[in-house]
């Protein structure tokens, strides 16, 4: 393989991997404070409609993205209404709002637009478009350094690099202040917290709606920016069961976090791609590439390569006692 | 606070409460459209139930989702959740169109009980790695369930494009199934025939959908492995107490669950399509959690739950023919269908307690 395709696939694959990235963040916050959330793919689909519709109405990449939280926010709240407060099955409301996004942004959008679901197309300020890092011009001839600084690090827009500042954040937000040690510690064992006099419903509904703000990003990514140019029909397309899935494989941590959706995403680069690649003895098929990330996800949760170890009390309501 | 309700408000007030939260939403998001929700519901009830043409259709869906619902229903009655039952019933799917295009079939009545076993054995097979894995190595099964529904469509992908698709042809889909694995409708039966249109897809498959029902209910409540199933649902540990092995029941039960689910593909690819094609499926498979829900885990609860989805999916279409309103507004029903009934509960459980206590201070003073 040529260098100059394996930058332009790395380069697709971080593409691809920032909205997993910061959908997996989003769901490290929640299951971390003992909220399982498979509505990760609902409230990107929400967030990446709001985000659309806003941005074409006033031209405001920004208030599109502001939008889009908003939009995944409120889901976010269902999501916490049902399974916090009210203790329901936290897996089955995930459903529901996967489903209430899937079906909301068509009827909305088709009433708002008429455009079978779509938002209309957008460019210029209503996008967040790519940016130039400084010196990517001077350097790009530069052999090997050019290619890397000027293609793969330079060129993306806004979200990415937000997205990247965020993996040390979360790091630090939850390993190294008080508020991360209680949030892990209400997934782990939530009578701790209440004993020592801390809320648990207010940790978890913290953790729920960073969740949410974090899916709205990711939605807002996947529609306003550049190269992408509006909102379409189901456009998350099981991003946010990868970016479960890439949970799992990061065994809940951040950075590995990072590590998992960015393999997830250059998976995905080399099956766009390559389609079938030819690796001499036999053919592997392009289906394989794209049920790669799931196949693997399966073989780290059977624990046959690494161990998953779940929060240990997350899927479970906390009843108070009196 | 909880279970001191009348057993008639827990089976039959909560659930119809739910439905009317969720029906109520959705009039507020048709009258949002500038639909007037009452003709839409006219509509649908015309459009699903008014003519021979509808209620084919109706009863076509509501077979589909009578086999997925009791999928659903006997894997949460031992508090497994299997949200694979969509890719359980795409490799049905798969199992029917091996079955039916390995012989050429000289009757439907030998067709039919071979391909619900093809149907059956890989429906089962997809959600047995899936229980194994939660029985022996503890991985969670809504996530490996879930995994094995994208695995699986990637799969069937596969074997379309690669294995099955006959030699020239573009299409993803198996060759037509022979003349004789062809099921008969509802409108070639005798007696009832007149009953149906000629051009709705509704099969004898409904009776074997009707069968499943009463089978999973004798399953459950009249027989040994039943009574196991439900104990161990209740509590894993009193169940292991009683002597009953956690590893079987969740393989027993999750291949049942996953044959159940593949058995809807006797209705759709075989007594539909005729044909296997990519996405078959259409999220029956996930309509099954709502059904499940909606029936109360139980076999009639989820028959009834079955035909209204079907009247939902038929009367939907209608929608999005004859209004504005687009066809979408079925995926926000059955959203807020699971929503109130599977997540809010215990909201409407607490509101409805909360209505009874007042009523028994009233009778006190």
């Amino acid at each position: 393989m040529e260098f100059s395709t394996l930058i332009q696939v790395l380069d697709s694959g971080v593409r691809l991997g920032i909205p997993l990235l910061l959908a997996c963040l989003a769901g490290l916050y929640s299951e971390r404070s003992g909220v399982f959330d498979i509505g990760l793919e609902g409230k990107m689909l929400m967030g990446a409609f709001a985000a659309g519709a806003v941005a074409s109405i006033t031209g405001s990449a920004w208030l599109g993205l502001a939008a889009a939280i908003g939009g995944s926010l409120a889901l976010a709240a269902i999501h916490g209404l049902a399974s916090i407060t009210f203790r329901g099955n936290q897996l089955i409301s995930g459903v529901a709002i996967n489903f209430l996004a899937s079906g909301l942004t068509v009827l909305i959008g088709q009433n708002l637009f008429h455009l079978g679901g779509r938002t209309p197309p957008i460019k210029g300020a209503a996008r967040f478009e790519s940016i130039t890092l400084p010196g990517a011009d001077a350097l790009r001839d530069v052999p090997v350094i050019g290619p890397v600084y000027y293609d793969l690090i330079s060129g993306h827009t806004i979200l990415v690099y937000i997205a990247f500042a965020i993996v040390p954040l979360t790091w630090f937000l939850l390993f190294r202040t008080r508020f991360g040690l209680r949030l892990r510690a209400v997934g782990e064992n939530p009578e701790s917290v209440d004993t020592a006099g801390v809320s648990v419903l207010r940790l978890r509904y913290t953790a729920v709606a960073m969740a949410g703000i974090l899916c709205g990003i990711a939605g807002a990514y996947l529609a306003t920016s550049a190269p992408s140019a509006g909102f379409g029909k189901e456009m998350t397309a099981g991003k946010g069961f990868i970016a479960l899935a890439a949970l799992i494989f990061a065994n809940w941590r951040p950075w590995r976090a990072l590590g998992a959706t960015m393999l997830f995403g250059v998976l995905e680069a080399v099956a766009i791609r390559f389609q079938n690649i030819d690796v001499g003895l036999f053919v592997v098929p392009v289906q394989f590439m794209q049920a790669l990330p799931y196949i693997l996800t399966v073989v780290i949760l059977a624990g046959f390569i690494g161990k998953a170890t779940p929060p240990r009390a997350g899927g479970q309501a906390y009843v108070k006692e009196r | 606070m909880m279970g001191r309700l009348p057993a008639w408000a827990d089976v039959v007030l909560i659930p119809l409460m739910s439905i009317i939260a969720a029906f109520g939403i959705s009039a507020l998001v048709i009258l949002y459209i500038g639909e007037n929700p009452w003709e839409a519901l006219k509509l649908m009830v015309d459009g699903a139930l008014g003519s021979a043409y509808g209620w084919g259709y109706t009863l076509y869906y509501a077979t589909n989702f009578m086999f997925t619902g009791l999928a659903v229903s006997i894997a949460f009655r031992a508090s497994l959740f299997n949200i694979g039952g969509e890719g359980q019933a795409m490799l049905g799917g798969l199992g029917v169109a091996v079955v039916a295009l390995a012989l050429p079939w000289p009757h439907w009545t030998l067709a039919l009980p071979a391909a619900m076993l093809g149907a059956i054995v890989f429906g089962a097979a997809w959600a047995a790695i899936p229980a194994w894995l939660q029985a022996r190595r503890g991985s969670h099964i809504v996530i490996t369930t879930m995994m094995f529904n994208f695995i699986g469509a990637a799969l069937l992908n596969y074997v379309l494009v690669n294995i099955l698709r006959p030699a020239g042809s573009m299409d993803p889909a198996t060759a037509r199934f022979p003349k004789g694995a062809h099921l008969p409708t509802l409108h070639d039966l005798p007696l009832i025939g007149s009953y149906f249109d000629k051009n709705t897809p509704a099969n004898i498959t409904l009776f074997v959908a009707l069968a499943a029902c009463v089978a999973v209910w004798y399953l459950l409540f009249r027989s040994r492995l039943g009574y196991a199933i439900r104990a161990f649902g209740k509590s894993e540990s009193a169940a292991v107490y009683a002597g009953i092995s956690p590893f079987r029941i969740t393989m027993y039960v999750m291949l049942l669950s996953g044959g159940l689910s593949g058995m809807m593909a006797i209705n759709n690819v075989m007594g539909e399509a005729e044909r296997l094609v990519l996405n078959a499926v259409e999220g029956a498979g996930f309509i099954g959690i709502a059904v499940a829900l909606m029936g109360r885990n139980h076999p009639f609860g989820v028959f009834l739950a079955a035909l209204l989805f079907g009247f939902l999916y038929q009367g939907g279409a209608e929608l999005g023919l004859w209004t504005t309103i687009p066809i979408e507004l079925r995926t926000v029903v059955q959203a807020l269908v699971i929503l109130f009934t599977g997540a809010l509960d215990n909201m409407m459980r607490m509101l409805v307690e909360r209505i009874f206590a007042l009523g028994h201070r009233r009778r006190a003073a």
